[in-house]
């Protein structure tokens, strides 16, 4: 069975997250000392070797994506920390930020010296307004002690609204507009921020790296499954026992995070359905349990990795009930900018509203799957592209449920 | 208390610079007066309608005047199924206001939000940003009186 591992909260209840010597002594910015000893390709071949992928919901490979940043060619460069942490049932950024706030700028720094940038950006929703405070202190001990030298960072606050956790909607709001997703292409990493290229990283990604290379891609990519290598923090909610946070390996199974780390469902009452990833994520049955969290694994029974959310129903809840405040939380998060977002998520909720008040009929089960397999493939971003998951995957696992309260 | 118009005009070298300058406002005013956004509008050399557009885009950001105090409820699956509809309730009775309405003395508002990222003790509110959490409705009069 997989033990719980700490890399990226390694220094979590170690350090004063406030104060940098502590960082230091656990031997902090060593890493950046090294990275910028070598020369930027071999540096970001070692971070793609290490198979580091996003851990911001996308997965892509973090090392591949500095690679086109690199290698694009501007007068300006940037490097985005994407701290908006929106998924509901998800704090883990929160976590590495208020505990050591070091590692982020860390791994941001080296990620600039890969790159080329000397400006970055930290986006952190307007839900955690404390953490503004703690990151300048951070960022200002760092500039002090030289270890930043030519690279500024600015903290940017969000102001509530979920898809500027989306990245080009994020550029968009640090531009100053409203966050509205662009169309892409044009990625980030060729044409971002102000039009230049921009690496935008997960909170958690960035974590990782100064470990990446202080001990060596081989030793990342031998952690956990092979595809999708490391840790992952996941933050249990719902009816769990232990209602708290767990790095573990990405072999770790999903009942093992119920079981082993969650404790297990309160009051002896049974397990009903496990939501991962965030309130966008697929509702997963008993039957599943046994999948290993990593991204592929969990793509292949129809589910998102995503933020890490654990989010835990027992038997005694209604799920339809359940899936219709997502549909109300989708509705209203919706940018407005395409059409079958738009849209699409306001009938969603309409529907499932009239299902939950038992005035739905089979007629309503069919139109709601068909308008949400349209949504899956014509939404413009990944809020709309997502936002029908729990739907689908409830009437595809829970039919029963809905069927109850049929007129 | 410090007049709109300075407070805009010290970030008006902040590239994209409105969203904290409409943060910093609010801060003052509790919400965005059309003035306020006017003069956004001309310091950051926007359309009217672009620095409105933003104004209302930002579930955060708020137009209309409201209480001093605002105090917004989590209402997403994890605190839904923890019991935030009878937080809702005892706030809704104990101000004496609905959801979405100020108090008449000017001092709470209340408002409803998606999760505000404290998920390990459900349900949470926050007000004005500060996290309360493992809320229940018998706790309601004590925090509120820490603001009155
Ligand atoms: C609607 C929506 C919301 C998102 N919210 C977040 C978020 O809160 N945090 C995050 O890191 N990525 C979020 N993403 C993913 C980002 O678009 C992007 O893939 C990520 O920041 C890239 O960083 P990574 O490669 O390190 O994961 C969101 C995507 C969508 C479509
Ligand atoms: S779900 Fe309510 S704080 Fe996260």
């Amino acid at each position: 069975m997989a033990e719980e591992m700490r890399i990226v909260l390694r220094n979590y209840g170690k350090i004063d997250p406030l104060k940098i010597d502590d960082y230091i002594a656990q031997g902090g910015y060593k890493a950046l000392e090294k990275a910028r000893s070598m020369d930027r390709e071999t540096l970001i071949e070692e971070v793609k070797k290490s198979k580091l992928r996003g851990r911001g919901g996308a997965g892509f490979n973090c090392g591949q994506k500095w690679s086109f940043a690199y290698q694009a060619q501007a007068d300006q460069k940037y490097v985005v920390c994407n701290a908006d942490e929106g998924e509901p049932g998800t704090y883990k950024d929160r976590l590495i930020m208020e505990n050591d706030p070091h590692t982020l700028i860390e791994g941001m720094a080296i990620c600039a010296y890969a790159i080329g940038a000397t400006k970055g950006y930290i986006y952190c929703r307007g839900e955690y307004p404390h953490l503004v405070g703690i990151l300048n202190t951070a960022i200002s001990q760092a500039k002090e002690k030289g270890f930043l030298k030519d690279f500024d960072i600015e903290v940017r606050s969000g102001a509530g609204a979920y898809v500027c956790g989306e990245e080009t909607a994020l550029i968009e709001s640090i531009e100053g507009k409203r966050g509205e997703p662009r169309f892409k292409p044009p990625y980030p990493p060729s044409e971002g921020l102000w039009g230049k290229p921009t690496i935008v990283n997960n909170v958690e990604t960035f974590a990782n790296i100064p470990v990446i290379v202080e001990k060596g891609a081989d030793w990342y990519a031998s952690i956990g499954v092979p595809s999708y290598p490391g840790t992952k923090v996941f933050t249990l909610t719902g009816d769990i026992n232990n209602k708290t946070f767990f790095e573990v390996p990405t072999n770790t199974t999903i009942r093992e995070l119920i079981y082993k780390y969650g404790g297990g469902i309160p009051g002896g009452k049974k397990f009903k359905a496990v939501q991962i990833g965030g309130t966008s994520g697929a509702f997963i049955p008993e039957e599943l349990l046994d999948t290993p969290v990593a991204f592929d694994n969990m793509a292949a029974i129809g589910a998102t990795l995503g933020s890490g959310a654990v989010f835990v129903l027992d038997e005694t809840r209604d799920i339809v009930d359940v899936v219709t405040r997502i549909a109300k939380f989708f509705e209203h998060e919706s940018c407005g900018k395409c059409a079958p977002c738009r849209e699409g998520t306001a009938r969603m909720y309409e529907i499932m509203s009239k299902i939950n008040s038992g005035k739905g009929t089979t007629k309503d089960i069919e139109t709601i799957s068909r308008l949400g397999r349209v949504m899956s493939c014509s939404c413009l971003c990944g809020l709309g592209q997502a936002a029908p998951a729990p739907v689908l995957t409830t009437i595809q696992h829970f039919k029963a449920d809905y069927h109850a309260k049929l007129v | 208390m410090k007049g709109y118009k300075e407070i805009i005009a010290s970030y008006a070298n902040v590239p994209g610079g409105i969203i904290e300058a409409y943060h910093a406002i609010q801060k003052e005013f509790s919400y965005l007066p059309e003035e306020a956004i006017l003069e956004a509008a001309k310091v950051f050399n926007l359309p009217v309608s672009e620095a409105y557009g933003v104004a209302t885009f930002y579930s955060m950001f708020s137009v209309k005047p409201r209480g001093k105090n605002v105090i917004r409820i989590c209402e997403s699956a994890p605190c839904h199924v923890a019991g935030a509809a009878e937080v809702v309730a005892a706030l809704e009775r104990e101000l004496g206001i609905c959801m979405g309405e100020s108090t008449q003395d000017g001092l709470f508002a209340l408002e409803f939000t998606e999760c505000v990222g404290q998920c390990q003790a459900t349900p949470v509110i926050t007000i004005n940003g500060k996290p309360y959490l493992n809320v229940s409705p018998a706790k309601i009069p004590e925090i509120l009186a820490e603001y009155k």
